[in-house]
């Protein structure tokens, strides 16, 4: 069992960039079927993710003994244990979702630099006095419709406008932000739609309505990413867009929809932010997109592309989150804070150097291929 | 319609009367997000045709819903000072205006305002320059433009006092008055008078106000908590020690601190922590109304009311939730935007020669700190057309 992880490992993302080679089309591009058909899928997958996330479940289990240490008064009273759980998973979603987005987006060989400020923008478009007239249904449908359509002028650009994702999505930011100004003149656009507010107010079975949108968001996205085709063209196209393209997928496409589902994203974050703070404003979801890639990336996202969990993602939002939560429990500076997220990054990052380091030694894969 | 008489010991302004005008409509503004459903999907084509075909309603719609046109609501209203024996139209002057571009209602107000005001005089040429982006090169060349324009007097409100002082100095020299509008400038020679808010009398009020509350209610030992804006700014720092040292004259201290960078998001993030950190407060001071708002949602989420909540600056949402009293927010302190409106006044009387109504001084003073005042439920009629649209 412990030989085949690291063949499943490649088939999740071919790590030879090379365009040349032949075989990291076949993975990324066709090995769906066969990985399913593969007896012990499920067992080779999850203990895959777990296993490269072991650094930050150590870090995140770290966290939560120290909390309780320093806090016992929150952590070790079951009411006000769970209560603060809830807070800090309410608190991840917004992010959360951002960052699942963002995980696809890197996978497939992109950055999203926009996300933040598509949030501001769906935020702001769905809570004007017009919009609000159509009731909740409108404030919802004009979230989700802002920031797809957002994402989809994103691809084109990328995709057909053969512009570079990172200054494609970085004119997005500006852009966005300004128009979100814009719209809101400046103001925050307090909602007086009654429902909105109560989306962040509902528990289901003692869970947070917004946490369990998180959770379907986490949980559709594991499926898409790793039992669909969608999912693994994204790895491909983002493992080695030549070889993806001779393998007859098409990644303009392909790469179209990775940046659509990623401001499908921003409308969903939106519509968590909105409800949490009963308010559109072109400040929503400041510095998100920094907090997204940031948490992709200690999740074990590769920048490069081609490789990345949606497990390691949601890791390094709760670290993020439960950071947050512990220095606001400390009663903390924030300098100390954006100092140990700062160490968090590149630690993680470290690590994970460190052990696909290893990995490519121990199977003979230079580590500069 | 609006019309409030009110004694003004906030401006200085001896018998002022702020008469407030109706909010200037904004215009509805279009933006037609025409997302080209390029041929390159063309294979896909009935797919993509109704893929399009959604799209192109979809945009219809979102194009209306752009609009923010409200009916009768006030939000929004300017602030000017009128009638006075200053009133009497005088020689005619030109009055520039420059303030930061800024994503916070605040600014905004003060802009309004400040227009508003220069309308009320008739002798008086409103020229106010543009500064897009929060950027110092800006504002200065867009200051340097007025002082080429040789108007009468400038009202300044630099985006940071350090890197704009040479443009005031500058202003100053060719013999163009400066109003500096609340961020001083550290050199008397940059302007020749100032106007500014008191961030450290707004923690002052805050902190005296709590101290008082929490005495009537008897609490011995009151657990306090302050919600900051963003930490490292002069005037953060101001307001909190304002507070601190108003509750340390009473025996009391801040329990808990954290900061909500000035946004309704963070303010909702900061506060659903603060409160699992906290089971039990007496009160919180926010210092800004406008992050207030996510404070409140996220004490209505977790359910909690236990204690007063003061908030800061004086939006008119928070003086209509003040008056409503269904919330813990029970006061706020004034950092008022009318503080635009005087300094339009002032700029007027200082390009004109004149001193102010009431005082014996021939010129006017070189230096307003307005007071910050609190705006409880008893008061806060009178304040309500003074609240800015956060």
């Amino acid at each position: 069992m412990t030989e085949i992880i690291p063949e499943r490992e490649t088939a999740a993302a071919p790590v030879d960039k090379k365009p040349d080679v032949g075989p990291a089309t076949g993975d990324g591009g066709l090995s769906a079927g066969d990985q399913r058909g593969s007896g012990g899928w499920w067992r080779g997958g999850a203990g895959e993710s777990v296993r490269r996330n072991s650094a930050l479940v150590v870090v995140l289990l770290a966290l939560v003994v120290f909390a309780a240490y320093r806090r016992p008064d929150v952590y070790l009273d079951p009411d006000r244990a769970i209560s603060n759980i809830m807070t800090i998973l309410t608190q991840a979603s917004a992010v959360g979702v951002l960052a699942i987005g963002m995980t696809f987006v890197i996978i497939g060989g992109g950055i999203d630099l926009s996300v933040g400020s598509l949030v501001g923008l769906a935020s702001v478009w769905c809570t004007t006095v017009a919009t609000q007239e159509f009731g909740m249904v409108g404030i919802l449908f004009t979230a989700i419709v802002v920031g797809t359509l957002a994402g989809v002028v994103n691809g084109l650009l990328i995709a057909y406008g053969r512009m570079v994702a990172f200054i494609a999505t970085l004119a997005m930011m500006v852009a966005a932000r300004g128009l979100a100004a814009q719209i809101s003149n400046k103001t925050t656009q307090v909602v007086s739609v009654s429902g909105i507010n109560s989306l962040a107010e509902t528990d289901i079975l003692g869970i947070p309505l917004l946490v369990l949108v998180f959770a379907a968001v986490v949980a559709i996205a594991w499926v898409v990413l790793n039992r669909t085709t969608f999912g693994r063209r994204t790895v491909a196209v983002g493992g080695n867009l030549e070889a993806a393209r001779l393998a007859g997928i098409n990644v303009k496409r392909q790469t179209l929809l990775l940046y659509a589902l990623s401001g499908l994203c921003c409308g969903i974050a939106a519509i968590i932010l909105v409800s949490l703070s009963n308010a559109g404003a072109s400040t929503h979801g400041e510095f998100y997109e920094l907090d997204a890639i940031a948490a992709a990336i200690i999740g074990g996202t590769s920048l490069a592309g081609g490789r990345g969990t949606v497990v390691g993602t949601l890791l390094g939002v709760l670290v993020f989150a439960m950071i947050t939560n512990l220095f606001i429990l400390l009663n903390l500076q924030i300098e100390v804070q954006n100092i140990v997220k700062g160490a968090i990054i590149i630690g993680a990052v470290l690590v994970q150097q460190f052990r696909i380091g290893g990995l490519r030694k121990r199977r003979g894969v230079p580590a500069s291929g | 319609m609006y019309a409030t008489q009110r004694s003004s010991p906030a401006s200085a302004l001896p018998a002022s009367r702020a008469t407030v005008t109706p909010p200037p409509l904004p215009t509805t503004r279009h933006f037609d997000q025409e997302v080209p459903m390029s041929q390159d999907l063309g294979h896909l084509s009935r797919r993509g045709l109704l893929f399009g075909g959604a799209a192109i309603g979809a945009g219809t719609l979102l194009t209306a819903c752009t609009s923010n046109e409200k009916g009768d609501d006030g939000s929004g209203d300017s602030q000017t000072v009128a009638g006075n024996s200053n009133s009497e139209p005088s020689k005619p002057v030109k009055i520039g205006f420059s303030v930061p571009a800024g994503d916070h209602g605040w600014i905004l107000a003060v802009t309004t305002n400040g227009k508003a005001q220069a309308a009320k005089f008739s002798e008086v040429t409103f020229v106010p320059v543009e500064s897009g982006g929060n950027d110092p090169a800006v504002q200065r060349a867009a200051v340097e433009s007025l002082i080429q324009q040789k108007v009468d007097a400038i009202v300044f409100l630099p985006h940071e006092g350090d890197k704009l002082e040479p443009t005031a100095l500058k202003a100053m020299e060719a013999g163009i008055p400066i109003i500096n509008l609340d961020r001083e400038f550290t050199n008397p020679f940059a302007y020749r008078t100032l106007i500014k808010g008191d961030n450290y009398g707004m923690g002052v009020a805050a902190g005296n106000f709590i101290a008082a509350e929490l005495k009537k209610a008897g609490k011995t030992a009151p657990v306090i908590a302050e919600i900051g804006g963003i930490d490292f700014l002069p005037l953060t720092k101001d307001r909190s020690r304002g507070f601190k040292d108003a509750l340390a004259r009473n025996g009391l201290k801040v329990n808990h601190q954290v900061w909500a960078d000035f946004t309704v998001a963070k303010g909702q993030s900061v506060t659903a922590n603060l409160l699992q950190s906290a089971p039990k407060i007496d009160a919180i001071w926010n210092h800004d109304d406008d992050q207030g708002l996510g404070a409140l949602a996220a004490m209505k989420q977790a359910n909690r009311s236990e204690f007063i909540l003061v908030g800061g600056a004086g939006s008119r949402n928070a003086m209509d939730t003040i008056k409503k009293g269904d919330t813990p927010l029970k006061a706020t302190v004034t950092y008022s935007p009318t503080m635009a409106s005087s300094a339009v006044a002032i700029a007027r009387l200082v390009a004109q020669g004149r001193g102010m109504g009431d005082l014996a001084e021939l010129q006017v003073p070189k230096t307003i700190v307005l007071a910050s005042e609190t705006v409880t439920k008893e008061n806060v009629e009178a304040y309500l057309p003074l609240g800015f649209a956060s």
